[in-house]
């Protein structure tokens, strides 16, 4: 009986002390002037240079990630968040800048960004024709990781292979909405930023026909899927493929003969900012080389820092599923915007195909 | 006096009365707010109409169709356990039930996780099957793969309830019956099944609800192709941006749940199951 | 005949357990993988355990968790066990309602509780850790007026009167009386709300600010390129932390029954 007195005094002290205490604590969410609110892709950055950029300008950085581009526009629309710099992919830039989303960047405070590449500043025009609004930071490619052992480079060598009905089961599909819709109207010859309906619902047949064979649609797992040899072809992005290919030797990855998209991931600043200064200093710590090759060595997509090179042996400059050769960049194509209502055409035909 | 006391004391729910009205009645008005207009703030019932929409009735009827075999599944596994468990002839019985609930303190997440790793083609099952000689499945992102992972994820809240009410019932009549010659499928079927329904409902409740609006699960074991309800209203509030349409689909969902929930049980006694101590 | 049945039960049991376990046995193997992929065995290591005080986002995810979780369930308690009281002696058809409304979070969607709790918290607040702990009591009292009031209602009153007649102020009555038998219904209803907020991913999903992540968001942005497999040896460690503490109350309590018969 004692002791459940005991325990029937501490519980009741616990809880009205703890409550009291936790309602003063956990309140206040200010935001310091300090802070950086930061928006970026999954895993896309190195976390010691996240670390040593706090540590050597005092900016406390709030650091959010996304998954997808539509995500990404989603989490910014939603505007409970006022991010103040935001790490996007080319067409989405541009829709953003059509809504006059931007704020112009400050080229003369960054003093880094002359170790940016001249040629993909230039291939930036697509989105930016002024080059006024974004900062490249990484680049790359989509295309087919394989498994040779279970394809040959052959069969890869075309987008059709995807159809292939000996390989039910077998294929992993990409699961974003522009870049599986690429795949089919590369296929057919069309132009990737076709605003063509005719076409599109050619595309939209063509990835109804090819669910059947489809193993999985992913995004964050498709690399681990290819390393188990659980399926024997997956379209992917460079970088993923060039992860995947670490732990699997077997795995290769190419750019089908059709051709494929080349992106490119550009730092900005949303309207909604309110610390600039700071949004400033992280871009150029971005561009700085240092920086630049440790994310560089920890995401493995194409790096526009010229600095970078000098870093690398000679095999990873070679490698073309991380630096994508010349040839292939010529039948690769940057993504442009859609207008409204081809955007919202897409979306409900991406609907439609996940529902059939 | 007493009386007045009572009074006095029912003032006790008051901040509660005062949270449920702000974060769980105003919130259904926003919801509500939203799905009957438009973007543009205007009046529509659009937003409701639109489950009429073949891609909206095709994903309701397979959330339903997943909702009403997980729930099953879990009832036939879990009951046997619940009874066996109950039988135990040991002292402590909370013990293993409490095995029943550890799972969850690993993260749910990462425990889906690990069924993947199970599942995959090239999977530890497969190899398991291969190494007997058994051929291999196919079955990690299909259907049968998503309801397994939500039989997994829901079965401790079957078998949590049905073991609560097992051990309210007087085991006096349980012998009484034996003791007059009554074979235990009798027993079984006249006397410990319903005095158990109470708790058969509420876990068939806890089951049943979050597996028609669960979009997690599908999400890591469907790989995209098993579009449930859930998942259609969480791409409309992040990937499609259309909060109009999302609201609208949840209370058509919200609505949905509460008409199963009133045929399965007219009183409001759901959860009452709890978790023993 | 009853060899069998005891031999069935077993094996049913045993099914039962690995079904719930399997998963939970792949994670603790891969606590000890050296690879960073988790479908490729690279051989035995601990060095996942010796990093993982070190991983400043794992840990800053965890002490956020336990921050949210330990906030959260303490005060929908308090509030809950409350609230129990006075529903318990409230009118029949205002407790009737206010059950009801208790209902609403236990029934709805967590999708839909989560966005609405969203929009809410947009719209008049911002969005932080804070909205988080809200969103969190919000879901979790209900299970705490459900564990307390079934205790309130199978306890006679005249207890509680008899005390009152003898003198006593009701505050001490009902200390004195009604609390030691509210106890059991008031920790079981605190283990359950820990455990569901320990558990929620979606609610805190949509409900959570920038920069905040608990360890079920965190995984969820986490499975893009594998997860860090700190990450196995970190949730192996709590399962395990659990597990201990099982059996220690285990014994504990067996301990207390051996003394209670002598």
């Amino acid at each position: 009986m004692k002791t459940k007195k005991i325990i029937s005094i501490i519980t009741s002290l616990a809880l009205v002390i703890s409550s009291s205490a936790l309602l003063t604590s956990c309140g206040s969410d200010a935001e310091s002037d300090n802070t950086l609110i930061v928006l970026n892709y999954g895993k896309y950055i190195e976390s010691d240079v996240l670390k040593r950029f706090q540590k050597e300008t005092g900016i406390t950085v709030k650091y959010e990630e996304y998954e997808s581009v539509e995500d990404m526009y989603a989490k910014y629309k939603a505007g409970s968040i006022n991010y103040d710099v935001i790490c996007t992919s080319d067409y989405m830039i541009e829709t953003l800048r059509s809504e006059g989303e931007l704020v112009p960047i400050d080229y003369d405070s960054l003093p880094n960004y002359k170790n940016i590449d001249p040629a993909i500043i230039e291939a930036s025009s697509s989105f930016d024709p002024q080059h006024n609004y974004s900062v490249p930071y990484f680049y790359g490619t989509v295309g087919i990781l394989y498994n040779q052992n279970m394809v040959d480079e052959e069969t890869v060598s075309s987008w059709n292979s995807l159809w292939d009905p000996e390989y039910k089961n077998q294929i992993v599909m990409i699961n974003s909405q522009r870049d599986a819709f690429m795949v089919p109207l590369k296929m057919m010859g069309y132009d990737i930023n076709t605003t063509d309906k005719s076409q599109l619902d050619a595309a939209y047949n063509k990835l109804c026909d090819e669910k059947q064979f489809v193993y999985a649609y992913l995004m964050d797992e498709t690399y681990e899927c290819m390393v188990s040899e659980d399926a024997a072809m997956a379209v992917c992005y460079s970088g993923e493929a060039a992860m995947g290919m670490e732990y699997n030797e077997n795995l290769a990855y190419t750019v089908p003969k059709e051709g494929g998209n080349l992106w490119i991931d550009s730092w900005f600043v949303p309207r909604t900012c309110k610390h600039y200064d700071a949004a400033m200093k992280w871009i150029d710590f971005m561009c700085e080389e240092e920086a630049a090759t440790e994310n560089f060595e920890y995401v493995w997509y194409a790096t526009p820092n010229l600095k970078v090179a000098q870093y690398q042996d000679e095999e990873t400059l070679a490698d073309e599923t991380v630096f994508p050769s010349k040839d292939t960049l010529e039948r690769c194509d940057i993504y442009k915007a859609y207008d409204k209502d081809t955007l919202d055409y897409t979306t409900l035909l991406w609907k439609k195909l996940k529902a059939y | 006096m007493i009386s007045k006391l009572r009074t006095r004391t029912s003032f006790l729910a008051g901040p509660y009365a005062l949270w449920v009205l702000i974060c769980t009645v105003l919130p259904l008005l926003f919801i509500l707010y939203y799905a009957l207009t438009n973007d543009n703030g205007h009046f529509t019932l659009d937003n409701f109409t639109a489950i009429a929409d073949p891609i909206h009735l095709k994903s309701l009827w397979l959330s339903f169709q997943v909702a009403i075999i997980t729930t099953v599944i879990c009832l036939i596994m879990a009951y046997p356990a619940a009874l066996i468990l109950h039988n135990l002839k040991i002292s402590n019985k909370s013990f293993v039930v409490f095995l029943f609930i550890l799972p969850m303190w690993m993260n749910f997440m990462l425990r889906i996780l690990a069924w993947q790793n199970i599942l995959s083609n090239n999977g530890i099952l497969n190899n398991i099957l291969k190494f007997l000689g058994l051929g291999t499945i196919h079955i990690l992102y299909t259907k049968s793969a998503v309801i397994l992972g939500m039989v997994y994820d829901f079965l401790p809240y079957m078998i949590l309830p049905i073991y609560n009410s097992l051990s309210k019932i007087n085991d006096d009549i349980v012998e009484a019956a034996a003791d007059l010659g009554a074979k235990w499928h009798t027993i079984l079927f006249r006397i410990t099944l319903p005095l158990s329904k109470d708790g058969i409902i509420s876990g068939v409740i806890m089951v049943f609800v979050p597996s028609l609006s669960s979009f997690v699960v599908s999400n890591l074991l469907g790989g995209g192709k098993v579009l449930l309800i859930g998942n259609v209203i969480e791409q409309e509030f992040t990937l499609a941006r259309n909060w109009n349409l999302g609201s609208g689909l949840s209370i058509i969902l919200m609505i949905f749940v509460l008409l199963s929930m009133s045929i399965m049980n007219n009183e409001d006694d759901a959860g009452k199951g709890g978790m023993p101590l | 005949m009853k060899k069998i049945k005891t031999a069935t039960s077993a094996i049913y049991m045993a099914i039962i357990f690995l079904f719930l376990y399997a998963p939970i046995f792949v994670l603790i193997v891969l606590s000890f993988n050296d690879s960073m992929s988790r479908t490729v065995w690279g051989g035995f290591t601990l060095q996942w355990y010796a990093n993982l005080p070190f991983n400043d986002t794992i840990m800053d995810a965890l002490f956020t968790t336990l921050r949210i979780t330990i906030c959260s369930s303490l005060l929908a308690t308090v509030l809950g066990t409350s609230a129990a009281v006075g529903i318990h002696h409230m009118k029949k058809h205002h407790a009737a309602i206010m059950l009801g409304a208790t209902n609403i979070p236990l029934l709805n969607a967590d999708i839909v509780t989560g966005i609405s709790l969203m929009l809410l918290f947009t719209r008049f607040t911002s969005l932080g850790e804070f909205s988080v702990v809200l969103a969190h009591i919000t879901f979790s009292v209900p299970y705490v007026i459900f564990n307390v009031l079934p205790r309130l209602q199978s306890m006679s009153d005249s207890c509680f009167e008899a005390a009152m007649d003898l003198g006593a102020s009701p505050a001490y009555a009902f200390y004195k009386v009604i609390w030691p038998e509210l106890i059991p219904g008031v920790l079981s209803g605190f283990l359950m709300a820990v455990t569901m907020s320990l558990d929620d991913f979606t609610i805190t999903y949509f409900t959570k600010g920038a920069g905040v992540n608990t360890l079920s968001t965190m995984l969820y942005t986490e499975l893009r390129k594998g997860i860090q497999p700190e990450l196995y040896a970190l949730s192996t460690l709590l399962f395990l932390l659990a597990f201990v503490m099982l059996l220690i109350i285990n014994f504990k309590s067996r301990n207390q029954e051996v003394k209670n018969e002598n």
